[in-house]
């Protein structure tokens, strides 16, 4: 593939990242923040937020854990605002959405609803990361094929 | 940006090089911010935890200009670090959580915000992060400059006191003194009531009030010996560190303080301190009042204009002292252009000359004529504040000048050293009422013999009005006036601690700045009035340099005017005495009329 039709191509999945409502403005700052200093900025934050994400999973999936009567839906809510915030820090849009339905089951108390809500965050938390690391991906290719 | 007593290093190409401090559990924030950050040119910080965070700050102590921090974090609230760094470094600290809802916002302001950033955190939103630092930084100045004003103007209260005329010197009690303590008690309750009537529960720093702060700061951190230091600016600072805000409260014994009206005035009192000190190592008092010079002139003029002080001559049409009523809004424009020796007497900010200060106030600025008088009942011109006289001649020992030198140890007694001359030590009256006032005169004269007797304290009064000026200086605004006379005082207070805040108005502190500053410009040399309180508690009864700058005015035998007398007198409007906690001097309640010195003294605001 030629270097014109690598960057078509990053360009397109970009394109569609957003289109689809996966990314937000927050990816774009994340661009423009990306330099010569820090030329796979994005990139690494990315994989920072993923990486760190595993943790923050695993302690809501604890503070659900708990028999029904004794949920600390204060507890839960501390820690999906964690997650909440860090899923803003790459603009994982949908992933944010999914956060903020879940926060107001806790406000209401509502187990099941965040129950319910908690899977379908982390399918979309999956279904993001793929499509960064394929878009990913395409970039280094598309670098690489710059280069030559 | 200016570079007006920044301590940051980067002064020529501000905001670059800013120092950050950031602090986030979450990794990824914390890496995007520190990339936004570096991006402004910053010199970014980063921490994970907030107990890192302030075992950061302390360590290196001036080491940063700003904190940014998330709101959560696991090992403390996001709130108490705010609060913390707040009391400890007094730096501006920016909240951040994803969070916007306006109950958390609010808790961040009133914990002591400077903002609260919503995350996702747009690089544009930090770029501008270096106002707030700039914002402080004004703020200190013209906290301190109110507070040498304060002193100033306290202790020409405390001169005027004896003067009975009904002049109102800040409306708050003048017991600048210490034998007044019946009266500061009485005068406590009465500020009590006053001031939290009057306005919404700001505690309004009454001369009293500032010189019990001192004077429990002294017991807790110094040593008594070092009371009798001139050097007190530095002794004070030092020992400022190892006070706790607690401590001072339960020492203070003020039923209605609470720790954390202490912790903001000790705040702003450590920055006095040390802009005394700053400034003590930098100037060299030019001989106290130098005023007449231009300085004072022109704060004179400034006051000038709104008061009917006559500063010198040509100054008072400045009016940049906008005693009268407002905070005295001492125009720093004023005073900025003049050489910065000329303490300020940031009695300029006077209030307002309106009528001749009468009030023998001490006011610190109070041009001349009336200010220096400490024993003129008020009568006199005080309106004439003739800052001309406040040529360096004007003896800075002017003890009842309101030293505004006063050396920071000092408590801030009553003696204000202006005040402590209600009594006419002084020839003539001139007790204090002058003291502000650069107004050398023969006043100062007294004063000078009167401070020197006795301890040496020297009254300086220039430096405070010296600093005031130079704080005048930086203070951009225009209506810093005020505000740089308090400055003054305050950074007189530090020194003058026993400058008796005499105006009654707002802030003790500012009162004792303002007499200080009366006092400073007198004196040229800081040490000036360390006077301030060792001195003046021999002094009293003699001195009675009050600073207060009406009480200065009332008869001999009143050294302190109380504040409910002042009340009675409606010399103090009450609403003016409210409780302020930045020190200022509210001088809305004086009667221009009355307090020309007062005001001068209270500005601030």
């Amino acid at each position: 593939m030629d270097r014109k039709q690598s960057q078509l191509q990053v360009a397109c999945a970009r394109r569609s990242l957003f289109d689809q409502g996966y990314l937000d403005d927050q990816f774009i700052q994340l661009e423009h923040l990306q330099d010569e200093a820090n030329p796979n900025f994005v990139e690494e934050v990315v994989r920072l937020f993923y990486s760190d994400s595993v943790r923050m999973i695993q302690n809501i999936e604890q503070a659900m854990m708990i028999n029904k009567p004794d949920i600390d839906f204060s507890k839960l809510d501390d820690c999906m605002h964690q997650f909440k915030g860090s899923s803003s820090s790459i603009g994982a849009r949908k992933v944010i959405k999914e956060c903020s339905k879940f926060r107001e089951y806790c406000y209401a108390g509502n187990i099941e609803g965040c129950i319910k809500t908690f899977q379908l965050l982390k399918q979309e938390h999956a279904t993001l990361k793929r499509k960064l690391e394929t878009y990913f991906q395409l970039v280094k290719e598309a670098g690489l094929a710059e280069s030559t | 940006m200016e570079s007006n007593g920044f301590s940051s290093p980067r002064n020529d190409s501000f905001p670059a090089g800013l120092r950050v401090l950031v602090v986030d559990d979450d990794p990824t924030w914390l890496k995007i911010l520190e990339k936004m950050l570096k991006k402004c040119s910053y010199e970014v910080t980063t921490c994970g935890l907030a107990r890192d965070a302030l075992n950061l700050l302390r360590e290196r102590k001036g080491g940063y200009d700003i904190v940014i921090s998330d709101v959560y974090m696991p090992d403390m609230d996001g709130f108490k670090l705010l609060e913390q760094v707040g009391l400890e470094m007094d730096l501006p600290v920016i909240m951040m959580s994803v969070d916007g809802e306006t109950s958390r916002v609010m808790k961040g302001v009133q914990h002591g915000a400077c903002d609260y950033l919503l995350k996702p955190i747009r690089m544009k939103e930090l770029r501008n992060i270096w106002q707030h630092v700039f914002r402080k930084k004004i703020h200190e100045v013209r906290d301190i400059e109110n507070l040498e004003g304060v002193q100033n103007f306290q202790m020409t209260r405390n001169g005027s006191d004896q003067y009975e005329d009904g002049h109102v010197l800040c409306g708050e009690d003048l017991t600048s003194i210490k034998k007044r303590k019946d009266i500061e008690s009485k005068h406590d309750e009465k500020d009590t009531g006053d001031y939290t009537s009057t306005k919404k529960a700001r505690v309004v720093w009454s001369v009293d009030l500032h010189q019990k702060f001192v004077k429990a700061v002294n017991q807790i951190g110094f040593d008594t010996t070092s009371l009798s230091c001139f050097d007190g600016a530095m002794t004070s600072s030092v020992c400022l560190a190892e006070v706790g805000p607690k401590k001072i409260l339960d020492m203070m014994n003020v039923p209605w303080l609470t720790r954390e009206n202490v912790a903001s005035h000790l705040q702003k009192y450590r920055l006095y301190l040390s802009r005394l000190q700053k400034e003590n190592d930098s100037k060299n008092p030019a001989g106290g009042i130098r005023q007449s010079d231009s300085p004072l002139r022109d704060s004179a003029g400034s006051f000038g204009s709104r008061n009917s002080i006559n500063l010198l001559p040509s100054d008072v049409s400045n009016g940049s002292y906008r005693f009268s009523g407002s905070s005295l809004v001492v125009h720093n424009e004023d005073l900025r252009s003049h050489d910065s020796d000329q303490k300020r007497l940031v009695s300029t900010p006077l209030a307002e000359p309106k009528r001749t200060l009468t009030v023998d106030v001490p006011n610190p600025c109070i041009p001349r004529s009336s200010q220096m008088e400490f024993g003129h009942p008020l009568a006199p011109p005080q309106s004439e504040l003739d800052f001309g006289a406040f040529d360096s001649t004007f003896p800075t020992k002017y003890p009842w000048c309101g030293i505004p030198e006063i050396q920071p140890k000092k408590k801030h007694d009553p003696l204000h050293l202006n005040g402590g001359f209600s009594h006419p030590p002084l020839p003539g009256q001139k007790q204090h009422t002058r003291v502000h006032c650069p107004q050398p005169a023969p006043a100062i004269s007294c004063a000078l013999s009167l401070t020197e007797r006795e301890t040496g304290f020297p009254v300086k009064v220039k430096p405070s009005y010296n600093e005031y000026r130079s704080n005048a200086n930086h203070v951009s605004s225009k209506d810093s006036a005020v505000d740089s006379i308090p400055f003054q005082t305050k950074t007189n207070m530090a020194n003058h601690q026993p400058v008796e805040p005499i105006s009654r108005s707002t802030s003790s502190t500012d009162n004792q700045g303002m007499n200080m500053n009366c006092i400073t410009e007198l004196e040229s040399s800081r040490k000036n009035i360390n006077l301030g309180m060792p001195l003046f508690t021999t002094l009293e009864e003699d001195l009675q340099v009050c600073w207060i700058p009406a009480d200065c005015y009332t008869n001999p035998g009143l050294q302190n005017i109380e504040i409910s007398e002042l009340f009675d007198r409606g010399l103090i409007k009450d609403e003016t005495v409210h409780l302020n906690d930045e020190l200022r001097f509210d001088y809305e309640f004086y009667d221009p009329t009355e307090y020309s010195l007062i005001d001068q003294s209270m500005f601030i605001a």
